[in-house]
């Protein structure tokens, strides 16, 4: 047992903290400069990222979810407002399907309580919402067929921007039209099972960068600000509070850590538990860290300038994304022999 | 990466549960029960001859010289066969192979961890918690011996002691956390009382008090330099702080599983809300055995303790607290038809927000020393 980063994985996470530092937002205003934003997605493009998913010779990921959970975090750290986890999951599907990789960026379909991938009915998505859409023109959703569950595309309309305003959201209603994917073989209900830990596992990689930044961000403010004549941060008040908020964020980053790994590593029954683990444990602590983050700011933490709210919108979308707390909580539970979904509502 | 064993580690699991099938003592849940600890001290040398005790310590002294993935493969493996944890020994021993010179680790340590004597901690003292440099107890100078006078407290193990590792002040000139000196004490001598403390629990034999009045200690028992002993005093609480050393992940993944049990097995019987805690005391006990793993990697880069002692030392807490919690609600209050087992795990489970120096002090450490925010 060794659960070090190697040096590539530590040279990785260098690169993506580096590369977000540079051309992330540092502002709110910032979020409206479309130069920035092309900017960052073309250095993110340019750095595949979006791509270690993709199928090698042996079908295997060009790289492990812990790579991708290293780069998932340094984007949630530095607010990144470009798209990372719908294409990843995007990739990962074409790849277990052993389709070809998509030419252009694109992200899934999932339902509308973001629980799973969005399933077609009568040739048509009835509802969902097409998650981390920032340059996807087009995404994935399931085609039930004779011998499974085939991977199907779609086009998607103009993001509307919805909860977080650095990965925008596009709700589908029915309209679009739906074609299947070839050449591909059907998705198993293994391969789903360890799909979605694979999701959970990057949402909560993207919860552990949040947090690192949302404490950071509060921290900063509170060794700048005075009150009576000394600065807020020395206060054990305030200490106290980002204290808290700093061990819950180590303790996130621990269960993630293993999340990101058992993705590729274990049985998918397994895999999926590591990332309900992790899911619970992150959904609840991201919450209130965020909350922290505003408090520490105060009143300026309840203005649209802040950025401390978009810490949290971001932290309260990965908290959502296929399974909350809630439903992480019951997956927890049942694998270890207790209960069904309804007697935890 | 790998979370799994390697094939040594493998083999070394496999004969440890091979071992714990016929040697599990089967004592009850830890620190609700004075049985369990009067078994402690047999359970501590049936690990030490069995070759699972010490694994990472020096050869020197009776250790393995093992890494430290040892110590949580014992952990994980006492969890799962429902075994009491291994005696927490760790931070006494390091304090000493860390300040004690080599005559001191060799008369010592090898009786530590073999299990032959028992050591309590003279540390706390009532005027003196939180803020321990103000220790008052004194040790003066009197030929070839020092003589101790004062009063301690929170002493665990005291009664059961035949040592006791003690602070106390050996210069008055000098500022208060220069002035302190850490001492082997012989506890058998006229000169010390013992004074137990009943815990919340009703457990006896962990707490107490130890009155120093006259007692003497060979001035070749102290540990360290003249003057060392605040140092020593941090090393000893920056082990103290961090679950690896401690090994209470077991003691925590034992009251789950049983918790756990007694759900499955009567499912319709409890409340979605107490399952609910249940759920959250598994999954912080995962996390803190995760985080356990995390830590214990750092140090294969001989990574330093630190502040991050602080951290492991929050988490440690929040989690027991949790596992208090589910125990409470799915043991029930004893008045209500409830086991006074999960109402004693739940009661002991407020203590670790204390010893070992409060969570109010790990935040006042994780905040100056980890977040760099400004001094008061």
């Amino acid at each position: 047992m060794d659960v070090r980063l190697s040096p590539e994985q530590q040279a990785l996470r260098e690169s993506a903290a580096r590369l977000v530092d540079q051309l992330g937002p540092h502002a709110v205003g910032e979020l409206d400069d479309p130069e920035r934003t092309a900017k960052l997605d073309a250095a993110v493009t340019a750095s595949g990222w979006r791509e270690l998913r993709t199928a090698d010779h042996g079908n295997r990921p060009l790289a492990s979810g812990v790579e991708v959970g290293i780069v998932a975090e340094e984007l949630g750290r530095g607010l990144a407002d470009i798209s990372f986890v719908g294409p990843t999951l995007a990739t990962e599907l074409r790849r277990m399907a052993g389709a070809p990789p998509s030419a252009e960026v694109e992200t899934v379909v999932l339902t509308d309580d973001l629980l799973s991938l969005a399933r077609v009915v009568d040739g048509r998505v009835p509802s969902g919402v097409a998650v981390d859409v920032q340059g996807s023109t087009r995404a994935l959703v399931l085609a039930p067929g004779p011998d499974g569950d085939h991977l199907a595309s779609m086009e998607l309309g103009s993001p509307a921007v919805g909860l977080d305003l650095t990965r925008p959201s596009v709700a589908v209603d029915g309209q679009a039209v739906v074609t299947p994917l070839a050449p591909a073989r059907p998705v198993t209900a293994d391969d789903l099972t360890r799909w979605t830990a694979l999701g959970l596992a990057v949402a909560c990689a993207d919860l552990v960068g949040t947090m690192g930044g949302a404490v950071r961000l509060a921290s900063a403010y509170a060794s700048e600000r005075r009150q009576y004549g000394a600065p807020i941060g020395s206060f054990q008040a305030v200490q106290h509070l980002l204290a808290d908020a700093f061990v819950l964020s180590e303790g996130a980053r621990s269960a993630t850590l293993h999340a990101t790994w058992a993705v590729d590593e274990l049985e998918p029954a397994d895999a999926l538990d590591a990332a309900a683990v992790a899911k619970a444990y992150c959904a609840r602590a991201a919450r209130t860290v965020g909350e922290t983050a505003i408090q520490v700011h105060g009143g300026i933490g309840n203005t649209w300038e802040c950025l401390a709210h978009i810490y949290l919108r971001r932290a309260l979308l990965s908290s959502e994304l296929l399974g909350d707390v809630g439903v992480s909580l019951t997956r927890v539970l049942e694998h270890r022999g207790i209960g069904g979904r309804d007697g935890l509502s | 990466m790998d979370f799994r064993d390697s094939a040594p580690e493998a083999g070394f699991r496999i004969r440890l549960r091979e071992w714990l099938a016929t040697h599990n003592p089967g004592l009850p849940t830890s620190s609700t029960d004075d049985e369990y600890w009067a078994g402690m001290a047999a359970w501590h040398r049936s690990l030490y001859d069995a070759g699972f005790f010490g694994m990472s310590w020096p050869t020197s002294i009776g250790g393995q010289a093992r890494s430290t993935v040892y110590e949580v493969i014992v952990d994980e493996e006492l969890a799962a066969a429902g075994a009491p944890p291994r005696p927490s020994l760790g931070y006494l021993v390091q304090g000493i192979l860390e300040h004690g010179d080599d005559e001191i680790q060799q008369r010592f340590l090898p009786g530590i961890v073999n299990g032959r004597d028992r050591w309590c901690q003279g540390f706390s003292e009532p005027d003196a918690g939180s803020d321990l440099a103000s220790l008052r107890t004194r040790a003066d100078r009197d030929g070839d011996d020092f003589v101790i006078t004062g009063h301690k407290v929170w002493t665990s193990y005291s009664d059961e002691a035949e040592w006791c590792l003690l602070l106390a002040r050996t210069d008055h000139e000098v500022a208060k956390h220069r002035g302190i000196s850490a001492f082997a004490v012989p506890m058998g001598q006229p000169g010390i009382e013992q004074r137990p403390l009943r815990m919340i629990n009703g457990v006896t034999k962990e707490f107490g008090e130890v009155l120093f009045d006259g007692a003497r200690v060979p001035a070749a028992n102290m540990i360290g330099a003249p003057g060392e002993g605040w140092s020593l005093a941090m090393t000893v609480v920056s082990h103290e702080r961090e679950p690896g050393e401690l090994g209470y992940v077991a003691r925590y993944r034992k009251v789950v599983n049983d918790l756990t049990r007694r759900v499955v097995g009567d499912p319709g019987r409890f409340r979605p809300d107490q399952v609910r805690d249940l759920g959250w005391a598994m999954v912080e006990v995962e996390m803190l055995g995760l985080h356990v793993r995390r830590r214990l990697s750092d140090r294969l880069d001989g990574i330093a303790h630190g502040p991050q002692g602080s951290v492991d030392k929050l988490l440690m807490t929040w989690t027991e607290q949790a596992v208090g919690h589910a125990s409470l609600g799915i043991g029930g209050i004893a008045a209500g038809g409830g086991d006074e087992t999960s109402l004693n795990t739940y009661l002991y489970s407020r203590a670790q927000s204390v010893m070992g120096g409060t969570s109010q002090i790990q935040r006042n450490l994780v905040a100056r020393r980890i977040l760099d925010l400004p001094a008061s």
